[in-house]
C-alpha cells in the first residue's frame, strides 16, 4: 500500500484546523461564476459528521436556514473547499449527530465546550519548542 | 509498438481536479515490462511478443524449462509472463526491449483484464441480480430461485439456466477506462474505475484502437 499512501499524501490539504461533530465551523467553498471569475462561499453550521480517512474523509455540515434544515457534504480535501474556520466549540456525547435532524429551534441546540485548559496546555507546548 | 502492458493493481483512491471535481481511479503499478520472446507466423502461425514484467524481487525458484526460456533470451527470469498479439506490419521490436507506461498518455482510452475477487459458493441473487422474495408480510420466499422451468414438458432443466453456484476467479475484462494520470517515474497509470482483482492482483492493459 506504500506506493498509495505516497500518492495520497500529496493531496492531503494542511490548511484543516482540529474539529470534531459538534463544533459549529465555517466552510470556505470556492465557486466558479464565470471562466475566470472566482469567489468563496462561505456554508456555517454544525458538523453532525466525519466519515471516513485519508484523501477520502467527508464531513457533513447542517444549518437551519430560513427554518428549513440544509446539509452539504465536503470531502474534506476537495479543492472546492478552500479553508475552514472553526467557530464554536460544542459538548456533545457522540460521534454521529443525526438526531439534530429531530430537533427544531431551542432542543437543537448543542452546550458549548470549554477548551480552554486545552488551548493553554496546547500554547504552553508551543511556546516550549 | 505493443500496445499493452503488464500491470499490477495497487489500490483505489481519489483524484481532485482544479475545477472541484472528485474522479475515484484506481492506481496500477504498470511495467516496467521486457519483451522476451517474438512470436512469428512462420514459427508460431501468429504474431505476439512475450512480455515479462520485471518486478523488484525477482522469482527465488525458476524451474529449469523457464530458467533455459530466458536463457535464450538472456535476460533474467520475471514471474509473470503473459502474450500480446501484435498487428501485422506493425513496427518491429526486438528481444530484451523495454515496455513502459510512457506508451499511455492522459484521456487514453484502455481495456483492463484482470482476475476478479472470488465470492464462492455464491447465491442467485449475487450471482445473477435477480429479485428473491419479500422478507415479512407472512412472505414464505425469501432468498429461493423460484421456477426453473416447465414441468412435463421438457421434463428437464434447460441448460444454461441461471442458479447459485461459484461465483468470481474469472478472467474478466473492463472495456473504455479512461487514463486520468500517468507517471513515468514511477511506472504508474491512473484509470477512471474500479478493475477485477484485489490489491496486488496482476492485470493486463491494452490500448483501445480508436477508428
Amino acid at each position: 500500500m506504500n506506493k498509495l499512501d505516497d500518492f495520497n499524501s500529496v493531496q492531503l490539504k494542511t490548511n484543516i484546523p482540529e474539529f470534531i461533530p459538534g463544533d459549529t465551523i465555517r466552510v470556505h467553498v470556492r465557486i466558479k461564476e464565470s471562466e475566470t471569475k472566482e469567489r468563496l462561499q462561505a456554508f456555517e453550521g454544525v458538523v453532525i459528521a466525519r466519515k471516513g480517512s485519508g484523501v477520502a474523509e467527508t464531513i457533513t455540515v447542517r444549518k437551519t436556514s430560513f427554518g428549513v434544515g440544509v446539509e452539504r457534504i465536503f470531502p474534506l480535501n476537495a479543492t472546492i473547499v478552500d479553508h475552514i474556520d472553526v467557530v464554536k466549540r460544542g459538548r456533545v456525547r457522540r460521534a454521529k449527530l443525526y438526531y439534530l435532524r429531530e430537533l427544531r429551534g431551542k432542543a437543537a441546540r448543542i452546550r458549548e465546550r470549554d477548551t480552554r485548559a486545552q488551548d493553554a496546555a496546547k500554547a504552553a507546548a508551543k511556546t516550549k519548542k | 509498438m505493443v500496445n499493452g502492458i503488464i500491470g499490477k493493481k495497487v489500490g483505489m483512491t481519489q483524484i481532485f481536479a482544479p475545477d472541484g471535481t472528485v474522479t475515484p481511479v484506481t492506481v496500477i503499478k504498470a511495467g516496467p515490462c521486457v519483451v522476451v520472446q517474438l512470436k512469428t507466423v512462420s514459427s508460431d502461425g501468429y504474431e505476439a511478443v512475450q512480455l515479462g514484467l520485471v518486478e523488484e524481487k525477482s522469482p527465488k525458484n525458476v524451474n529449469k524449462p523457464m530458467k533455459g526460456h530466458f536463457a535464450k533470451a538472456g535476460l533474467p527470469p520475471t514471474r509473470i509472463l503473459r502474450e500480446f498479439r501484435l498487428d501485422n506490419g506493425s513496427i518491429a521490436v526486438s528481444v530484451g526491449d523495454k515496455v513502459l507506461v510512457d506508451q499511455f498518455s492522459e484521456d487514453d482510452v484502455v481495456d483492463v483484464i484482470g482476475t476478479s475477487k472470488g465470492r464462492g459458493f455464491a447465491g442467485f441473487i449475487k450471482r445473477h441480480g435477480f429479485h428473491g422474495g419479500r422478507a415479512s408480510h407472512g412472505s414464505m420466499f425469501h432468498r429461493a430461485p423460484g421456477s426453473i422451468g416447465a414441468s412435463a414438458y421438457p421434463s428437464r432443466v434447460i441448460k444454461g439456466t441461471r442458479m447459485a453456484g461459484h461465483m468470481g476467479v474469472e478472467r474478466k475484462t473492463i472495456k473504455n477506462l479512461k487514463v486520468v494520470k500517468v507517471n513515468t517515474d514511477e511506472n504508474l497509470l491512473l484509470v477512471k474505475g474500479a478493475i477485477p482483482g484485489p490489491n496486488g492482483a496482476y492485470v493486463l492493459i491494452k490500448k483501445r484502437n480508436v477508428e
